[in-house]
This record gives structure tokens, C-alpha cells and sequence, in this order.
């Protein structure tokens, strides 16, 4: 079985255990304020992560190419609040017309 | 259930298609980062969390090991699990129906089902089980949508899919961004990643910001 399918099953596999053990567990043992802020900064590190590993690197090589258009087109969109659709649609046409015309 | 209130209705649909849509983004990212339609449609069936699923073929996209895609998107499923322990007392169900009310329990259930609290514990209900219903109809259509509109495109830089995908992750963070203290935050966790990205094995330095989180919330 190849890292895609583990990937795949042990996620769900985790993502339906923390869901249901939520509905299973008494109330108090997860509503400490420490971990309920905790709880509210992970998503936040994890995604601003992922936003900056997914633009500026390749096969773990720091990398500047039309993916810094994108991700710049993208912030100019949530700066102007636009929906999200918008956001990751300008990103595309944005850094495909860099990569395919190098305009 | 008795009959539905339609405010409660008209909110529950309007959260489904919205939320339901951004499965073509997702659908979309799967097949980019190297995962088949299949497996996309069956990270949207049974993993049904947005952010998990986004987290986990971004790590494995990025070369990361199964065993740190699982980590990073399961940190990100724990707040289901609190909304969980918020949804269980107001719902009150017992045997499968809790099992199917768990797979349905997200950001986008929860909310809209506290939401609804004002009106009275029965439109609260509904609109847990609308919008939980309803997300999990449109995501699994549009993650088809998209994996398998990727799958066409070939060179997916030509289509700017490699940028779509950071896009739809910053989309995703950027309302948690409240304070100057979250921004801070969020650049400081970006920096750590991009130059731990060529020292330690790939998928760690996006895993290990999660300790920052941690050190910050505790410390507060």
C-alpha cells in the first residue's frame, strides 16, 4: 500500500475517532480555556504553514517563481474582501498567464 | 422532526451550496498534489473535514510522509471533536444516529445549528442536521467535480492549479486572523516552515508550527 492510500485511510480513520469522541466524552474534559485557545491557534500556525511551504518551495528547495504572483494576487483579493472562489480563481489565471507567457 | 422553520432552512441551504462548492478547489488540489480521483472522492466521504482534508494532500504534495500528513491534518480535527462535546448535550442522540450526527459534525453544522439556538432547541436541531446533510451532499459532488476537471488539465502550473491551492489555504486562514497577535502568529509560522523546508525532512516543518501554537496558547 503506497504513502496516498495511508494517507487516505488513516486520516478518516482519525478525522471519525476525534468526531465521535467528542459526542462520547464528558463536557468538562475538553472546556479548560488553555485548551480551547490552543485549539484556536493550531488551525492558524498549520494553515499559514502550508500557504508558505505550498509557494515558495519545490521537492524541499526554497523556490521564487509565478506561484509569488499567485499568492500576491490572492492577498490583494482578501485585502478587497472578495469571496472566497474569487480569491483562489484570480491566483490561478494570475500566475498561469506568468507561466505560460512569462508576460 | 416536526415541521422545518424556513429561516432555518434558507440558512442551512445557503451554508450547504456555498461550503459545498469549495469541494471543487478541493477535489481540484487533491488530483494536483498526486492523489487519484478515487482517493480524493474517498477523502471527502469519510475524512469530511475541509481543512484536514486540504492539510493532508498539501503535506503529501509536498513530499511529506503519509504519517505526517495524517499528523497535521488530525490537529486540525480536533476542533471537531470540541464542537462534538458542544453538539452532543443539545442533540441528544444515542446508537448510529451518533455516529452519523459525529461524521456530520464540522465548522459548518455547528455554527449554523448554534445559530439557530435563538429561534428554539427544534430549529437548533434542524439546522444541524440541514446543514451537516446538506455540506456533505454538495462537497462529495463538487470534490468529484474537481478531481476530475483536474485530472483533464494535464500541466496543472499551465492552469495556475499550484497556486490555487496556497490561495485556498490562505482563504482558509485568513478570517481566524482577528488580532495583531494572530498575525504574528501566522508570519511567524510561514518564516519556520519555508527555512526549516530544506533542513528537515519534508512535511515536519509544517507540522512542527503546531508547537509554536502551542507554546503561544499556553503561555497567554
Amino acid at each position: 500500500m503506497n504513502q496516498y492510500w495511508i494517507a487516505v485511510i488513516g486520516t478518516s480513520a482519525i478525522a471519525f475517532a476525534l468526531k465521535y469522541s467528542g459526542h462520547s466524552v464528558p463536557e468538562k474534559w475538553l472546556s479548560h480555556p488553555k485548551i480551547q485557545k490552543v485549539n484556536a491557534l493550531i488551525p492558524i500556525a498549520l494553515l499559514s504553514a502550508l500557504v508558505a511551504v505550498q509557494t515558495f518551495t519545490e521537492k524541499s528547495k526554497l523556490m521564487i517563481d509565478h506561484r509569488l504572483l499567485g499568492l500576491s494576487v490572492a492577498i490583494l483579493a482578501l485585502l478587497l474582501k472578495a469571496p472566497f472562489p474569487v480569491v483562489v480563481i484570480s491566483a490561478a489565471v494570475s500566475s498561469a498567464l506568468l507561466y505560460n507567457y512569462n508576460i | 422532526m416536526s415541521k422545518v422553520n424556513s429561516a432555518t432552512l434558507r440558512d442551512s441551504l445557503s451554508v450547504s451550496l456555498t461550503v459545498g462548492a469549495y469541494g471543487v478547489a478541493f477535489g481540484a488540489a487533491a488530483v494536483a498534489n498526486g492523489f487519484s480521483v478515487l482517493q480524493s472522492c474517498l477523502l471527502s466521504l469519510l475524512t469530511f473535514s475541509g481543512a484536514s482534508q486540504f492539510a493532508v494532500v498539501g503535506v503529501l504534495g509536498a513530499g511529506g510522509t503519509a504519517l505526517s500528513g495524517i499528523a497535521t491534518a488530525s490537529l486540525l480535527g480536533i476542533r471537531n471533536g470540541l464542537y462534538g462535546v458542544i453538539m452532543a448535550p443539545r442533540l441528544k442522540v444515542k446508537g448510529f444516529k451518533r455516529v452519523v450526527a459525529a461524521q456530520v459534525t464540522i465548522d459548518e453544522s455547528t455554527g449554523v445549528a448554534l445559530g439557530q439556538e435563538v429561534r428554539s432547541p427544534e430549529a437548533m436541531r434542524q439546522g444541524f442536521w440541514l446543514t451537516g446533510f446538506g455540506v456533505f451532499i454538495f462537497w462529495n459532488l463538487f470534490t468529484l467535480a474537481g478531481a476530475l476537471g483536474a485530472q483533464a488539465m494535464g500541466d496543472i502550473r499551465a492552469w495556475g492549479l499550484d497556486s490555487a491551492v496556497p490561495a485556498a489555504f490562505l482563504g482558509l486562514v485568513w478570517p481566524r486572523l482577528k488580532t495583531n497577535s494572530d498575525r504574528a502568529l501566522a508570519i511567524g509560522c510561514a518564516v519556520f516552515a519555508i527555512a526549516m523546508t530544506p533542513i528537515l525532512p519534508a512535511g515536519l516543518p509544517i507540522i512542527a508550527t503546531a508547537f509554536i501554537a502551542v507554546a503561544v496558547g499556553l503561555r497567554k
